[in-house]
């Protein structure tokens, strides 16, 4: 086993395309945008567009595990993503032969549950709920994962805009490399709330807000699909502006590529995109932009890149995947994954 | 790069703290909180931020924020747009900054900060307008933007002049010691020089209403340990600190402050909101931290304790301690500083730190005032009065929501 490779064992999705990596790249390879649906906002006579994952055909197995009775969508989608990504390693992490590290990444976290609290604290907060306010925490739905795999392993919750999912691939590859877990699950997951939506709209995104989740899970074992790169991420500081980011990004990706490479970019369709455009402008593979089909899942949209671009290589689509995330408000950072 | 990482030093470097800034209800800055601390004052009144009056408990421990911000690279117009647990992180920023003698110009700066809630208030402040006929987007972007922990980030790498890359850890009360431990794991890994790290958050009625309405603030006194111990109280507040390699800090001839020298994490799966009774994930983080830190529960001097103050977390930390401590137990000191300060959530573990580093310093035991007889768990003394010591080492532990555990252990430097 080499000591500084790391590979993707497992993938995992939810997203409005349905629950599962399968029904994700079904809807991307059709290239029709998922239908949206209304979603009422306060004050508002004209309802929020966003895509919602449907519901699933039959309630999941999952939710019968005591930990997740009062939990909100995020935690749902985080979990059906991440019992996915594990696949049959679940039985060894339960067991205590496996440690299982988790990283949850989060931008607009579990606002369902925040949002119907602090209104009931408005209200009245003598009689606010004490079974809602802990599911209100960031570190709610990584709780949640830990309880489910039986892992007492390191876990952090990161907070960050559309890139913490992919610089959470590097933090998860050190833990692997410094022996403190054998495997390491890294999960986005964001859950539709006219919250969210009204503040999308306002950070002018451009796409319509979608929710679900996408996971990956690494370990130290060769497999199918390697982690190449991870980029230094490049903030949006003073001075410096997303579009010099995101070329810094994309340059230290290979912005040209080679024909058979496949860039899976974070373009929405919309006003934010120039930066990444024009950072990619010269690409001269095959590309494929999950938000315009999908639409803004936030975290979980980069979420979703990444494991559409794993899933890309595992299928002998592509030998080499670029993923490219332009964030909202933070920064650019992009992957390599290849062929193992 | 973030991955590939650079090649791992055959020999870890030494971590150590060469600045300190910490705001906290017993004041602003390093010398009115060591005051504080080492004679165990307490800081607890009526809360003025925000109504309570429809809630079971009404104290808080503020600060007093009324003191004008430092002077930062930051426009006048982006100062004011700082929200409360901001403000106070930049003052602490400040502080750690210039005491480090760190100039932005000597390279990168990764950047590692832990909260529970960011810009809480902001968001707040968001929802109540936006519930609030007739629609009005004025103001709203702002704080859409603002109430983002990343944004108080990049604002503290903007105020400084410093690049590099930023994580932000939101593992509930234990945010802040992840931070500490998270950044000085960067360094030992060779993967920075220099890293500023802290925890901060700010009180704001959303939270103050959910530990309410848990039960878990204590209507009457905190009082940490003791047998008839009734709740937590809350607090708000900021440390950071100016982590680098012994080498950096010796080639600038920086003045060293104390070392971080252990950090142990571990996940507690009983409950998301309890601890498990006989406190084995804080047994697993305090042995890892030690075992990092290369020392014995013989070689620990004090012990700051989480110590909420709750019946639940106590007696499974008292557990944690007493089974760790072995034979060490009965001699150990240990104390929970959230006595004086309450819990400061995603702050506490940064504050803790700081007060650990202050303490083994000026070689003082920060005591946990007032009364109550300690709880039977506690198989060791607690520190009920200001004294000196004579200690090389002290052990802090953070335990949060979500069975988030995570212990530190500090050099003194001499």
């Amino acid at each position: 086993m080499d000591v500084s490779r790391v590979f993707i064992h497992g993938i995992g999705a939810v997203s409005p395309a349905g629950w599962g990596v399968a029904a994700m790249r079904d809807a991307l390879d059709a290239g029709v945008p998922v239908p949206m649906v209304g979603l009422d906002r306060p004050c508002r006579a004209v309802p929020l567009s966003v895509r919602r994952v449907p519901a699933p055909e039959a309630r999941p197995a999952f939710m019968a595990h005591p930990r997740l009775r009062r939990t909100s969508p995020i935690t749902h989608f985080a979990i059906a993503a991440a019992i996915e990504a594990v696949g049959e390693d679940a039985a060894q992490i339960a067991s205590g032969a496996m440690r299982l590290g988790i990283v949850f990444c989060a931008f607009g976290g579990c606002v369902g549950y925040s949002r119907r609290f602090y209104s009931e604290v408005l209200r009245e907060p003598a009689t606010a709920s004490p079974m809602v306010f802990p599911e209100t925490v960031f570190n709610a739905p990584a709780s949640h994962l830990a309880a489910y795999f039986a892992t007492t392993a390191v876990n952090y919750t990161v907070v960050g805009d559309q890139g913490e999912m992919v610089k959470a691939l590097a933090l998860a590859a050190d833990w692997l490399l410094a022996d403190r877990v054998d495997s390491c699950l890294v999960v986005a997951s964001e859950e539709a709330d006219w919250l969210t939506g009204d503040a999308l709209r306002l950070l002018g995104r451009g796409a319509p807000l979608a929710e679900g989740a996408g996971a990956v899970c690494l370990r130290r074992e060769p497999s199918s699909v390697e982690l190449a790169a991870v980029t230094g991420p490049e903030l949006f500081l003073a001075g410096h502006g997303r579009g010099p980011a995101a070329r810094r990004m994309s340059a230290a990706l290979g912005a040209v590529g080679d024909p058979g490479d496949l860039l899976v970019d974070g373009l929405a369709g919309g006003k934010a995109d120039t930066a990444e455009a024009a950072a990619w402008e010269g690409w001269s593979g095959r590309r494929i932009s999950p938000r315009q089909i999908l639409g803004e899942g936030l975290g979980a949209s980069s979420a979703w890149q990444v494991v559409v671009a794993a899933d890309a290589i595992r299928r002998g689509v592509a030998r080499r995947a670029v993923v490219s995330v332009v964030g909202s408000n933070e920064q650019a950072v992009g992957a390599e994954l290849r062929a193992g | 790069m973030l991955f590939p990482p650079p090649s791992r030093p055959d020999v870890p470097p030494r971590v150590v703290v060469t600045g300190i800034g910490i705001v906290t209800p017993l004041g602003i800055g390093g010398a009115a909180n060591a005051e504080g601390f080492r004679t165990g004052r307490r800081a607890f009144r009526p809360v003025t931020l925000f109504d309570v009056s429809r809630q079971r408990t009404r104290t808080a421990a503020e600060v007093d924020l009324r003191s004008a911000l430092p002077p930062t690279s930051l426009t006048d117009r982006g100062t004011g747009r700082l929200e409360r647990g901001a403000r106070m992180l930049l003052i602490a920023a400040h502080e750690a900054w210039t005491e480090a003698g760190w100039a932005a110009a000597d390279g990168p700066v990764a950047q590692v900060l832990g909260t529970t809630s960011g810009g809480m208030t902001l968001g707040q402040d968001f929802y109540r307008q936006a519930v609030l006929p007739p629609a009005s987007d004025r103001g709203q972007a702002r704080r859409v933007v603002h109430y983002q922990a990343q944004r108080q980030a990049l604002d503290l790498a903007d105020a400084f002049g410093f690049h590099g890359p930023v994580t932000v850890i939101a593992n509930a009360c234990a945010s802040g010691a992840n931070a500490i431990g998270h950044a000085a794991g960067l360094v030992r890994s060779g993967r920075a020089r220099r890293v500023f790290a802290g925890g901060y958050d700010a009180l704001s009625q959303l939270v103050f209403a959910g530990f309410d309405s848990l039960q878990a603030l204590s209507p009457t006194t905190c009082r940490p340990f003791a047998a008839d111990r009734d709740g937590l109280a809350l607090g708000e507040g900021a440390a950071m600190l100016c982590l680098e390699t012994l080498a950096s800090a010796m080639h600038r001839g920086a003045g060293i402050l104390g070392e971080v020298v252990g950090y142990g994490t571990a996940t507690d799966v009983h409950h998301l909101t309890q601890p498990q009774p006989q406190g084995d994930a804080a047994l697993t983080a305090m042995r890892a931290a030690c075992a990092e830190a290369r020392v014995a529960p013989e070689d620990i001097g004090y012990v700051n304790a989480h110590g909420t103050g709750t019946p639940a977390n106590d007696v499974a930390e008292a557990h944690a301690i007493t089974r760790w401590a072995g034979a060490r137990a009965a001699a150990l000191p240990v104390s929970s500083t959230k006595a004086g300060i309450g819990h400061l959530l995603g702050a506490a573990g940064a504050v803790e730190v700081a007060v650990c580093l202050m303490a083994l310093r000026g070689q003082w035991l920060p005591p946990q005032t007032g009364e109550g007889a300690p709880d039977p768990a506690c198989g060791f003394p607690l520190v009920r009065e200001a004294r000196e010591a004579r200690f090389s080492h002290a052990l802090t532990n953070s335990f949060g929501f979500g069975g988030a555990n995570a212990s530190l252990v500090l050099r003194r430097w001499t």
